[in-house]
């Protein structure tokens, strides 16, 4: 499923115009599997699948799989919807250098929530 | 030819306020008992329009809300531009206090949302004659930071961007598009640092879970409404201060968020109107 991120990302011009100035790598972690998402320019170029040796990515955003299965249904229970609303109740561990990450907040939690049900590219 | 006039007027009131001079943006709408309205942090009076635009509330009301000094169109005091803002508790509590005296507002309802309604509960405490009645929205006693709150206010992050983006989960999933946008477009639209020193009140000064449970709705009647789908001010967070305080109402407002007023007017009225015939039922 995080493999359609590119398309769907890639398929929405406004999304891909907000992050125009974005270039960058991050590791997502959904329980124990790793994906390695690059962006270039606001379009999304490559989704990789770990587990990698010696990945190389500017941050990480880690939770549990059964906390991004409540963010990515399609009507999230409160508490769920929301990057910030996992931050709060520390189930989301967001690691390493994270001004890229709050430079462009809006671009990642939509990007992110592309991949919930229902959404559209 | 389709222009249409609403019914708030504003004004700009220049008013010494904790020894210095400042100039403040105050709407209204309405006329009868006063409704005084405080905003959330990082935005400004404009979150109140649903409310001065429905005739059920100006009917009976007159609703005003002020922007803070620093949000909104009101201005900082002069040399803000050497210092840091930040809220406290005591100039917050002034500043309401002393609005309310300048607008010749007697025994008003007080409103007030986020940081808004953490005050509530500081008046409703420590000046509870003041207020006919108390309405605190996404009321809760303390909030823990759970983000960095340098991010709001740094080169490298654009600060309107961020507060909005920061906040945007916190409206409900049923808010329509135009209210969710022009709430979240008053986020960005905030001063730099601003709504950074409005959570230092939030988050570190406002704290008042030690002594929430001695308010007295004998004195001055206290409501709580929240938002479902508030992680800010969660739920359970305002039943803990409901049930800590005896004759406190708490109403859970189910798919609202945090700005309900705000974020879905209409919804929100539904919940509020019934308080305000309670209120003007007590006679108080």
């Amino acid at each position: 499923m995080i493999e359609t991120l590119k398309d769907k990302v890639n398929g929405d011009a406004g999304l891909v115009r907000r992050g125009r100035y974005l270039t960058t790598n991050f590791l997502l972690e959904v329980g124990p599997t790793a994906w390695l998402i690059s962006i270039f320019e606001g379009r999304i170029v490559a989704v990789t699948k770990g587990p990698f040796v010696t990945p190389s990515s500017a941050f990480a955003l880690r939770a549990p799989s059964e906390e991004w299965e409540k963010f990515w249904s399609r009507r999230p229970p409160p508490g769920s919807n929301d990057l910030m609303a996992l931050l709060k109740r520390r189930v989301l561990k967001a690691e390493g250098d994270l001004q890229i990450f709050m430079a462009n907040l809006r671009y990642f939690k939509e990007a992110l929530a592309k991949l919930r049900a229902g959404a559209s590219a | 030819m389709s222009a249409k006039f609403e019914p708030i007027v504003g004004r700009y009131m220049n008013l010494d306020l904790l020894g210095k001079s400042h100039r403040l943006y105050v709407e209204e709408a309405g006329e009868g008992t006063p409704l005084l309205c405080l905003h959330t942090a990082g935005s400004d009076g404009r979150q109140y329009r649903g409310l001065m635009n429905d005739a059920r509330v100006t009917a009976k009301h007159r609703v005003i809300a002020f922007d803070m000094p620093w949000h909104g169109k009101s201005s900082p005091p002069s040399g803000w531009h050497d210092v840091e803002y930040q809220l406290t508790s005591a100039q917050y509590t002034a500043m309401i206090l002393e609005v309310m005296t300048a607008l010749g507002l007697e025994k008003p309802i007080l409103i007030g949302c986020s940081i808004g309604g953490r005050i509530c509960l500081h008046l409703a405490l420590e000046h509870p004659e003041r207020f006919r009645a108390i309405i605190g929205l996404q009321a809760g006693a303390h909030v823990d930071p759970y983000y960095d709150l340098n991010f709001l206010h740094r080169p490298g992050v654009h600060g309107g961007e961020v507060c909005a983006a920061i906040v945007s989960g916190l409206v409900g999933p049923d808010a329509p598009d135009s209210e969710r946008w022009e709430t979240l477009w008053h986020y960005m639209q905030g001063g730099p640092g601003v709504f950074k020193g409005d959570l230092f009140f939030y988050k570190i000064d406002g704290d008042i879970r030690g002594r929430v449970a001695q308010i007295d709705t004998k004195r001055c009647p206290l409501f709580l409404l929240s938002g479902e789908y508030d992680y800010s001010c969660t739920p359970e967070e305002t039943l803990a201060v409901a049930n800590s305080i005896a004759g406190c109402e708490a109403t859970i407002m189910k798919g609202l968020g945090h700005f309900p007023m705000s974020e879905d007017p209409q919804a929100f009225l539904r919940h509020l109107l019934p308080v305000l015939e309670k209120i003007a039922a007590h006679g108080a």
